[in-house]
């Protein structure tokens, strides 16, 4: 059996937990801590039951644990605000951390677009934009891989149910982090994005509505190949990421409607918007542990 | 229904609701022409934002004919005694749209949310009452839930700072009974200083009604729109609510006659739609469908051949919410391969 790279979690909510029933299947990666500010933590209790250490006194009594329990990677599924103090514990002891609330402290990783260039530069923190900028990013830079996109604008609708009190107390986080991310990482040179929330019963599985306007005429073929290929990408590590309607070509405008059903691992199907947050965390935690092991091995 | 000696007051809509059946492309010369006149007519309150709210220019929305902000710079330093709002919708807006319309000298924000998701106005209400702006909590498609639930949630926007809580008929389902019901509870269990609002759509043309009912039971504020200028089949037509307010004694201190001239003379003039209740807003109004996709459906039809209503029903059995306009090409998309599957 191959040595496995240790790792925490740090957050016991939603996220936190459906991080773990991930990471546990992970061939690299083994989950060891978990940590949370709540002893009455379902995610905490879990997590004890699978066999992890716990704590629920926060990332401080995780920290002399770190260098005797040979923790190498932190994911930080907590929220933005308390994201900088987390980091520099575990930086300080040499942690890798992968980020996914809003903080946005490191750069930006979606992985099918950006997660192998990321890697060569040997970064302590990356963040994994928001939700909403998972599941339409890609599909953003599918279109400027090929040619111009002067604007990127993004529609996530997401079930009443699947979004977290983090969340809505700060929406504004979504929509400037995402925005930001389809710039940056999709390529736009301008981006816009916009959450709706949905309380429909049962719940609606994420959908995703993602606008491009091309400098040029689109390139019709070429982008419905890009297009093809960066989905495949995707559905490697969320299967149920699928191209519902498009991409309809109207003027410069190139639309993509996606909808995002999750694996169901701890969270409901329709929370696909948590599950594609949690499959690219794991994802890009995976790389990192390769990264680790090959410099080991060196 | 007695309302002899009640006060009430109005707030327009015709620069904000009316965006919409204009796809937005009000001109900032045209929204001064109309302010203006409002302004003199009386008219206390005045909307003025993108139809979907400040932030609101984007491709699933249109892209308007100026920004907000300059909308916003030419119509409020022109304003001699009406107070101009802004609409702004968490998810599409935020709180630097609020910053940026308070430094325009916006005197109302309005914090729009879906009636059951209050929660994620919680930092927008905040900053509207920490910067001493007059804020409202406006809770759409009231009509889905019932009252006690919508109560509940405008308890959560009045906790985070709004002194004006409103029951939107975004569909313009509502029958007065329905607007009864809610008004009359907000009134009874927020605190006595505040002040509960109702905003009608035309759809099923009840909008006067509805507003009258609203005020029998205790509101404070009416949006209507000059000309009926709003989505859907438009907002409760202002001119024709004032008449009956003067005929019934009501007290809003606006010119009936003044009024009446905006919307003959400067409101039809412009309009690129005609604004009525044509068989989709009905449908809207009968389906309980948000009326701003009124156009969106109506062009989603005619280029992927379906019938628009049959567009609109969908959309109202899927439960759709404001904001979702991406839905509706979407769903014009399943139809049409559906329709091509058969």
């Amino acid at each position: 059996m191959t040595t496995k790279v240790k790792a925490a979690i740090i957050g016991s909510g939603n996220i936190g937990t459906d991080l773990l029933y991930k990471a546990l299947r992970s061939e690299i990666i083994e989950p060891v801590w978990m940590v949370g500010i709540d002893p009455e933590s379902e995610g905490l209790r879990r997590a004890k039951e699978l066999g992890l250490k716990t704590t629920h006194e926060g990332v401080k009594a995780l920290e002399p644990h770190i260098a005797e329990d040979k923790v190498q990677i932190a994911w930080d599924a907590t929220s933005a605000y308390v994201h900088g103090t987390n980091n520099d514990v575990v930086a300080s002891h040499g942690v890798k951390m992968v980020d996914l609330t809003p903080a946005a402290i490191g750069p930006f990783c979606v992985p099918p677009v950006n997660l192998e260039e990321m890697m060569g530069r040997n970064e302590q923190n990356v963040n994994m934009v928001t939700c909403g900028g998972q599941a339409t990013i890609p599909m953003v830079a599918a279109v400027s891989r090929v040619q111009p996109v002067e604007y990127g604008e993004i529609i996530a609708t997401v079930s009443s149910k699947s979004a977290g009190p983090g969340t809505r107390k700060n929406i504004d986080e979504f929509t400037r982090t995402t925005a930001k991310g389809v710039e940056v990482v999709g390529g736009a040179d301008r981006g816009k994005a916009i959450i709706i929330i949905n309380p429909a019963e049962p719940p609606l599985i994420m959908r995703d509505t993602i606008h491009c306007l091309t400098k040029d005429a689109p390139k019709e073929a070429e982008i419905v190949e890009s297009a093809r290929a960066m989905i495949a990408e995707v559905q490697k590590y969320v299967p149920g990421y699928t191209l519902k309607n498009g991409p309809v070509f109207d003027g410069n405008r190139v639309s993509f409607f996606m909808e995002v059903e999750g694996l169901g691992d701890f969270l409901p199907k329709y929370a696909g918007n948590l599950d594609i947050m949690t499959a690219a965390g794991l994802r890009t935690a995976e790389l990192i542990a390769e990264e680790i092991l090959r410099a080991e091995a060196a | 229904m007695n309302l002899q000696g009640k006060k009430v007051t109005l707030h327009d809509m015709s620069l904000r609701d009316g965006m919409h059946p204009q796809r937005h492309q009000l001109t900032p010369d045209q929204m001064v022409q109309v302010a203006t006149a409002l302004d003199a007519a009386g008219v206390p309150m005045i909307e003025v934002t993108h139809g979907d709210g400040l932030g609101g220019a984007s491709v699933n929305y249109g892209f308007p004919a100026a920004s907000d902000e300059d909308y916003l710079r030419a119509v409020v330093p022109q304003m001699k005694d009406a107070k101009v709002s802004a609409l702004l919708l968490p998810g599409i807006g935020t709180v630097d749209h609020l910053r940026m319309a308070y430094d325009c000298g916006v005197h109302t924000i309005r914090v729009a949310t879906h009636c059951t998701e209050a929660d994620v106005s919680e930092q927008h209400i905040a900053l509207g009452q920490k910067m001493g702006m007059d804020t409202v909590g406006f809770l759409m498609m009231a009509h889905m839930i019932p009252p006690d639930e919508l109560v509940a949630q405008a308890k959560l926007m009045e906790s985070y700072g709004a002194n004006c809580l409103y029951i939107t008929d975004s569909a313009g389902y509502m029958l007065p009974d329905d607007v009864t019901a809610r008004v009359s509870r907000f009134v009874d269990e927020l605190k006595p200083e505040t002040e509960v609002g109702f905003h009608g759509h035309h759809n099923m043309h009840m909008g006067i009604a509805n507003s009258l009912a609203a005020i029998e039971a205790g509101a404070h504020r009416v949006d209507g729109s000059v000309a009926g200028m709003g989505a859907g089949a438009g907002n409760t037509p202002l001119e024709v609510f004032v008449a009956v307010l003067e005929r019934m004694g009501v007290e809003s201190g606006v010119d009936m006659w003044k009024l009446m001239d905006i919307a003959e003379d400067i409101v039809y003039p412009l309009m690129t739609h005609k604004v009525r209740a044509d068989r989709d807003s009905l449908t809207l109004g009968y389906a309980g469908v948000y009326s701003s996709f009124l156009l969106f459906a109506k062009r989603a039809a005619e280029k992927y051949g379906l019938k628009s209503t049959d567009i609109l029903v969908e959309l109202g059995r899927l439960k759709t919410v404001g904001g979702q306009e991406d839905m509706i090409e979407d769903v014009a998309l399943d139809m049409k391969k559906a329709s091509a599957a058969e």
